[in-house]
């Protein structure tokens, strides 16, 4: 069968998909909120700009061949003394370009906020199914494991995994593995939330006559917690991972800013924070006050539009 | 005539005891509770079997044993002669997963919300990995709805057209018993007459043959070929519908029919039952109905009543002839 003849049907059916998205509730009340709309555009400015980095940047920050030390502590918006060059955001004591440089810390820092963030998902999704679903001791042991990491601040859980990981990898390797180790560490601090918010979802679900439908025809555990329990638990999930998101960012901030995440060679936000806060009271405001404004901007919007997707997806405060 | 379902003995018991530690704090000891208590009656094929009793008198539990959702204490449930849970043949429990079938109480709850009406009716068979070619359409034709309706979501329905929907998957395996617990007391009156209607008219075209739980006598009457009133987890009377319903035989069926409402009796003093249901965690010795019956004597508190024939009654009361 060929699909030509059908095409002006589908192209009718996808106009009438995006009729529907756009006059959908969630739709409606995204357009009534201008927090939510504000914060979406600068979120998807920053992740754009992160993502298209090596188109944008004026600089390749990480290339040494590039870069003139007679750059150095360029003020932002004046021309250099020496190389009449002229930066944007002003350069480093090295002469890097700190607009450049932020773009390429923004990509490191949203990719390892974005890994982390799916590594908590997967983990805390798992283990609270499986418990609320399985129940007895599983269920005890996995919630008890929970509520004792939860009385550890999560910044020390995850400088305890990233020394660990440290300790263990070749010395050699390091640099490399840092952005991963990172990754790990925020992860599996983060997945606890996770856990506990699909167990709650998860014991209101399983007691479902759906659920019951599900067992009754015969299909396994694992088959009814995917296919049947878990989409039906995924909103609280949704909105939960939007705001461990900016916490994820802020904690790979924090660690690279304690100088344990990552290497100044492979700058995140929060290492050019931390390079920039050396410079803070000798008068090159700029190496500090941009990156940090960015961070600032980044983990703000995505809180906001997090607060915002809670109460579009409760139905109780419609 | 030959039985398709037969139980014999049947007793579910649950635990319903506190954490082990709130136990060992209060020194409380387990708590049992016993929901279905030796349980005996026979389904035979092609005919409608009713359940009647108040909350809690085990008729659910019954079902979902029935259908393998719940494992029995004691006694068996045995569908063409195959015990469901002590076969230890799988591809014989599979056989049995699908020639018994289930409708639920709650169409609100049944369906699950995420998916696709087409995919939910089909699901019986497409788990098993059969051919689901449009089955879903077939069958949604079948129990009075649109093909069209195949690709919508179940919130796009109302309740009776959602029972309709569970109709359709319970009858996507072809099964040749479907257990309906409670299928109409979640609906508006006037759509539980089209459901019902529906639901005589395919057993009627399929030969099925339906175990039906209600607490609705009106419901019963229209459906049932016989009919088992079920207290506190017994068999309390057991006869064909009009022999119970013109002379029933146990006190505890009276008082049923005496509190049910009745059309055309209007304006009438409505008999309340006296008492209320005990506590099945510790049901009264004896005769478990002996505290609320109006008839009852020494011996009804001592011993509980064997389940006796009269006439084509069986019935569990010392009083009864």
């Amino acid at each position: 069968m060929s699909d030509t003849p059908l095409s002006p049907v589908r192209e009718a059916r996808a106009m009438r998909r995006l009729k529907r998205a756009w006059d959908s509730d969630f739709a409606y009340s995204f357009r009534r909120a201008p927090v939510a709309v504000i914060s979406f555009l600068v979120v998807l400015t920053l992740v754009l700009a992160a993502v298209f980095a090596p188109l944008i940047a004026p600089h390749d920050p990480f290339d040494p061949a590039t870069l003139n030390l007679m750059n150095g502590f360029t003020p932002p918006g004046e021309a250099n003394a020496f190389t009449g060059e002229f930066f944007l955001m002003g350069t480093d004591d090295q002469g890097r370009d700190v607009f450049s440089t932020i773009l390429f810390g923004m990509r490191i820092s949203l990719f390892v906020g974005f890994a982390a963030v799916l590594l908590a998902m997967v983990i805390g999704v798992t283990l609270g199914l499986v418990a609320a679903y399985i129940g007895g001791w599983t269920e005890t042991i996995i919630m008890r494991i929970a509520d004792v990491q939860l009385t550890f601040p999560a910044i020390l859980v995850a400088m305890l995994i990233f020394g660990i990981a440290k300790g263990i990898t070749p010395p050699e390797y390091r640099d490399q593995m840092a952005i991963w180790v990172l990754i790990l560490a925020i992860g599996l601090s983060d997945w606890v939330q996770f856990a506990r918010v699909v167990r709650g979802a998860t014991l209101v679900e399983k007691n479902k006559e759906y659920v019951q439908a599900a067992r009754m025809i015969g299909r396994s555990g694992p088959g009814i917690m995917l296919r049947h329990i878990l989409p039906n638990v995924l909103n609280p999930v949704l909105v939960i991972a939007t705001i461990s998101l900016a916490l994820a960012i802020i904690a790979e901030a924090t660690l690279s800013f304690l100088g344990v995440g990552a290497p100044p060679t492979k700058p995140s936000l929060g290492t050019l924070i931390r390079i920039g806060q050396e410079f803070m009271f000798s008068g090159e405001w700029w190496i500090l006050f941009f990156p940090a404004v960015t961070l600032l901007a980044l983990a703000l919007s995505i809180n906001l539009l997090g607060d915002w997707l809670r109460d579009a997806l409760n139905p109780r405060l419609r | 005539m030959s039985s398709l379902i037969s139980v014999r003995g049947l007793t579910r018991i649950f635990d319903v005891s506190k954490p082990w530690l709130n136990r060992v704090l209060e020194r409380r000891p387990k708590a049992y509770l016993t929901a279905v208590s030796d349980v005996d009656f026979d389904v035979e094929e092609k005919t409608v079997y009713a359940l009647v009793g108040e909350s809690g008198s085990g008729k659910s539990t019954i079902g979902k044993i029935v259908v393998g959702l719940l494992s029995p204490s004691g006694g068996s449930v045995e569908i063409e002669g195959i015990d469901l849970s002590h076969e230890p043949d799988a591809a014989k429990v599979d056989r049995i997963r699908s020639d018994v079938q289930m409708i639920f109480q709650d169409p609100y709850a049944s369906l699950n919300p995420r998916w696709r009406v087409r995919d939910i009716i089909v699901e019986p068979v497409s788990h098993r990995g059969g051919d689901t070619e449009g089955l879903a359409e077939k069958l949604l034709e079948q129990v009075g709805l649109s093909a069209h309706d195949a690709s919508k979501f179940p919130h796009e329905f109302s309740g009776g057209q959602r029972q309709r929907i569970c109709i359709a998957r319970a009858l996507a395996s072809n099964p040749r018993v479907i257990v309906c617990d409670e299928p109409t007391s979640a609906l508006d009156v006037s759509v539980q007459a089209q459901v019902l209607n529906l639901m005589s008219d395919l057993r009627e075209e399929l030969g099925l043959t339906y175990l039906f739980i209600s607490h609705d006598l009106t419901v019963v009457q229209h459906m049932a070929d016989r009919i088992g009133v079920l207290y506190l987890g017994r068999l309390v009377e057991e006869a064909p519908r009009d022999r119970l319903f013109t002379e029933p035989k146990h006190p505890y069926t009276e008082m049923l029919f005496d509190a049910a409402p009745r059309m055309d009796a209007f304006g009438r003093e409505v008999n309340p039952p006296q008492g209320e249901i005990p506590d099945a965690i510790n049901p009264p010795s004896g005769c478990a109905f002996h505290p609320r019956c109006p008839i009852a004597t020494e011996r009804c508190a001592r011993e509980r009543p064997e389940m006796r024939t009269i006439g084509d009654t069986r019935v569990a009361c010392h009083l009864a002839e």
